[in-house]
């Protein structure tokens, strides 16, 4: 598939999908959203970079080897749900933190965000796994 | 806790330990630390232990499920842990010289200490749930180290085999365990132990009983099912010693032991246990004799010591558990030690096979030493160990409340082939001329004798100084099987008495049998007509059946064509929905019109239109994309009823599944039509039917009000316990946040599973 007006929108949206796939994550728990729709957006401008520009630029554009980011996602999810075991209390227990930060005023941050933060993770990791086995088979 | 948090971090330490090693080679010994501290963190419970006390240290894990991480350490946990942290010291050591220029040597010493950390998570779990987690792990660890040298078929088979024996014997001790939480309630040893009345005369006693018996006797390789464990001697020396002499293989004596005060004192129990003991410590003992290689010499021993120990517990007497726990800690150190002398011997000579060895003890004077020692200890001779622990087995055998004779005259066979092993194993490679086949081996590096040389020398010591373990160790350890104070005494010397007389005749037989010893491989030859029904060939047989079943199974259900799975998924999910709705009496449909309006059928208007295209149209893009509108559709109905987060997902899914598809359907010939005609009607009323009973059981759902709903909860905790205001983001991390954690881990397993098959598909294809 050669079609510029594709390549261009595919290499400009990957940012902003990026973006916003962040900020999917981010408000997840208050508003709607969360890791898992945040993954699949963030997956969607890869692949669309996919069909662009194939499968090879596509790889190179994310750096890491898809499944990496698999290992990396459950790790997070793992460590967010032992956390609470290191402070000796029961496995999963959600704990939450205030913090100042400059531009964002105070905020709360929690161990459900870092977990879903690693379902995020292995979401894209999964989908893309999926997405440029299926395209280099070809 | 410092305990707790110690062999916790075995684990992190486990997976590092390949790092450590990959920075200098010879740093393996560095990791001999992590057994050390808990080693001695797990003496500073001796005196309260020692004392009657019992100690709890708990974590909570998943406290709404009875689940928590709890150390239970009394008498008998403490021994077994003291070995397996003692053993597994030196065995890290040995470890360091075994491997001294093996590349993979980083992964050994991750897969052992990840087998010391299960292995003591056995002992000391004070909930049997906790334990059988830990026992799988030991069953999975060492099927990773019989199969060490995975490019052997030999080791390959020999791996599987233990794999699927202990595995199917834990499966069996998982349903005793879950039979057990039904009678008591609990899962924690505490409770358990607190009901033995209940236990014992509840209706499902000789099931746990035996479910239980299964797995121990698969993992303590009890006859019949002991053969696993000669083949495991395929792995490297150290897993031999460490794993299938001192510590796995008394995994299931632990078990019997630990509920041996709610299992034990019964008929059944004593017949059972008694009976397979007996046989296994007759076998083994018979099966050692014609062995000509180190390593099955030791193994074969090895199998009838532990038949000897659970006869032991089976009798069930204060003197028969006595005697048990005391030969228990005899046979780790002399069996440990012998096995690393083995793998010196090897090391230096290159061979194990003991017609060839001789003359090796001017080569290897410290090696040889230690195999003196053990040997002694083996044989039973005073002043070691060893002979303080066959004293007490001759001593509970003649005052068995049965079958003194049988008991005694058995005890007195096995024991006797120790002591000819002993002399083959330990002592004749060392003495004599050196034959002129062995190369010129050296004592190999520090720790290739280190290790068994302490291990030898403890047996003397604790021979010489009984008293060190006798009260502090040996009473609460007895008292914790028996669930009654019990003081031991040892002493070295007894006396003239019958014990001493076997002991005695013992040794005579022993070397009877050593001087005729190269008949018995004559004889096994001439029992070669017997080997149909040898247990390990009724297994690969039996093996080989069952593999050739599910071939045939598998083949007529996994076909590879797709049309055949969809109709048969289909079916089923009819047939299964038509059998809900009928056997519901009530079929009481109500429609609700008083929130109807004009958008939504006016969505639902073009998802029909859109379903008639998807169906009727010649072209794949085209029916793809009305699949994409029925999909949007959805979606728009989502929105409109309060649920954005659903809403948000169906829509990139959709998407995505769209770009899926037509990154496929790219590659595919044009359509053409080549179904008959009936064939399409039964596949058209098929999907009708799944239609027609999805559509009529969601109308079910909508009137059945009565079912209780979790909804509201969600509701009025998500701020609250949560700190959330989007409640399905809450349940997803939080609420039901396990399950997140169980699907994004079954996705990852997806997507590996889709990689491995294309991939291994492309490699295929290049050859």
């Amino acid at each position: 598939m050669q079609s510029h007006i594709l390549k261009i929108a595919a290499r400009h949206l990957l940012l902003p999908f990026t973006i916003m796939s962040i900020i999917i994550l981010w408000r997840g728990h208050n508003q709607p959203g969360g890791g898992f729709i945040g993954g699949l957006v963030a997956a969607s401008a890869f692949i669309l970079y996919n069909v662009a520009y194939g499968v090879q630029d596509a790889k190179k554009i994310l750096r890491l080897d898809p499944r990496t980011l698999i290992g990396i996602g459950l790790a997070i999810a793992l460590f967010s749900a032992l956390l609470s075991v290191f402070l000796r209390m029961p496995f999963m227990t959600g704990m939450w933190v205030d913090v100042f930060l400059p531009l964002l005023g105070h905020q709360h941050f929690g161990t459900p965000l870092l977990f879903d933060t690693g379902v995020y993770l292995t979401v894209l990791g999964v989908i893309l796994t999926v997405v440029f086995t299926l395209s280099e088979e070809s | 806790m410092e305990l707790l948090y110690t062999f916790l971090a075995i684990f992190p330490i486990a997976f590092i330990s390949p790092y450590i090693v990959r920075q200098k080679s010879t740093w393996g010994w560095t990791l001999a630390l992590v057994p050390a501290a808990i080693f001695i963190l797990l003496l500073r419970f001796v005196t309260d232990v020692s004392h009657g006390h019992t100690e709890i240290l708990a974590l909570n894990w998943l406290p709404t499920l009875d689940i928590s991480l709890m150390l239970y350490i009394d008498g008998l946990s403490l021994l077994f842990a003291l070995i397996i942290s003692f053993i597994g010291f030196l065995i890290i050591i040995y470890a360091s010289g075994y491997f001294h220029h093996n590349n993979y040597a980083g992964r050994f010493y991750m897969i052992v200490l990840l087998f010391m950390g299960a292995m003591l998570g056995v002992v000391l779990a004070g909930n049997l749930f906790t334990m059988f987690v830990f026992w799988e792990l030991t069953s999975f660890t060492s099927y990773l180290l019989i199969g060490w040298n995975h490019e052997k078929e030999e080791s390959r088979w020999a791996a599987l085999q233990s794999l699927i024996v202990t595995g199917g014997g834990g499966l069996a001790l998982f349903a005793g365990l879950i039979l057990m939480r039904l009678i008591v309630g609990s899962f924690d040893i505490a409770d358990i132990l607190s009901q033995p009345e209940l236990i014992r005369s509840h209706s499902f006693y000789i099931p746990v009983l035996i479910l239980v018996a299964l797995g121990a006797f698969t993992k303590s390789a009890q006859f019949p099912f002991h053969f696993w464990l000669p083949g495991a001697m395929a792995a490297p020396t150290p897993v031999s010693a460490y794993l299938h002499s001192a510590t796995m293989v008394k995994a299931g004596i632990y078990l019997l032991a630990r509920l041996n005060p709610v299992l034990g004192g019964t008929a059944e129990w004593t017949t059972v246990i008694t009976l397979v003991g007996g046989l296994t410590m007759v076998t083994g003992a018979a099966l050692a004799l014609p062995q000509n290689d180190l390593k099955k010499l030791l193994a074969y021993t090895t199998v009838s010591a532990l038949g000897m120990i659970t006869l032991l517990i089976g009798l069930g007497t204060s003197l028969a558990i006595k005697a048990a726990m005391v030969f228990l800690l005899v046979h780790s150190l002399y069996k440990g030690s012998l096995f690393m002398v083995a793998g010196g011997i090897d090391h230096a000579a290159g061979t194990r096979d003991v017609r060839l060895l001789s003359g090796l003890g001017r080569l290897l004077p410290f090696t040889a030493t230690a195999g003196l020692l053990a040997a002694l200890s083996m044989s039973g001779l005073p002043p070691f160990f060893g002979f303080i622990g066959k004293e007490l087995v001759y001593e509970a055998n003649l005052h068995a409340p049965q079958w003194v004779w049988i008991l005694t005259a058995t005890g007195l066979f096995a024991n006797a082939v120790n002591v000819t092993v002993a002399i083959v194993v330990g002592i004749r490679p060392f003495w004599g001329q050196k034959h002129e086949k062995l190369g010129h081996g050296h004592e190999g590096p520090l720790g290739l004798w280190l290790g068994p040389l302490i291990a030898a020398a403890a047996g003397l010591l604790l021979g010489l100084y009984p008293a060190w373990v006798a009260k502090p160790l040996f009473s609460p350890t007895v008292s914790a099987i028996l669930a009654q104070d019990y003081s031991v005494k040892l002493k070295l010397w007894h006396g003239l008495n019958t014990a001493l007389l076997l002991s005695f005749l013992t040794i005579l037989v022993g070397i009877l049998l050593y001087v005729v010893r190269a008949n018995f491989a004559r004889i096994q030859q001439r029992l070669a007509v017997l080997q149909p029904i040898y247990p390990s060939m009724l297994f690969k047989n039996g093996l080989n059946k069952f593999l050739f079943l599910s071939d045939k199974a598998t083949r007529a259900l996994q076909n590879g064509n797709l049309y055949v799975y969809l109709i048969t998924i289909f079916s089923v999910m009819a047939a299964g929905l038509w059998l809900q709705v009928i056997s519901s009496y009530n079929i009481n449909v109500k429609i609700d019109f008083h929130d109807f309006n004009f958008i939504d059928l006016g969505i639902v208007m073009l998802m029909i239109v859109a379903t008639f295209m998807a169906i009727l149209t010649r072209g794949r893009l085209t029916a793809v994309t009305a699949l994409g509108v029925i999909g949007f559709g959805v979606a728009l109905i989502y929105i409109l009823h309060g649920a954005p987060d659903v809403a948000i997902t169906q829509l990139v899914i959709e998407t995505l599944t769209v770009v899926l598809f037509v990154l496929i359907l790219y590659r595919f010939p044009r359509f053409t039509l080549l179904s008959k005609k009936s064939t399409r009607m039964r596949d058209a009323s098929l999907a009708v039917l799944v239609g027609f009973m999805m559509t009529s059981l969601l109308l079910m759902k909508n009137s059945a009000e009565s079912l209780a709903n979790i909804s509201p909860f969600f509701v009025e905790n998500s701020v609250i316990k949560a700190h959330g205001h989007n409640i399905v983001n809450v349940i997803l991390v939080d609420f039901r946040g396990i399950d997140t954690l169980g699907e994004i881990t079954v996705l990852s397993v997806a997507a590996l599973g889709v990689y491995a098959l294309l991939k291994l598909k492309m490699g295929a294809k290049e050859k």
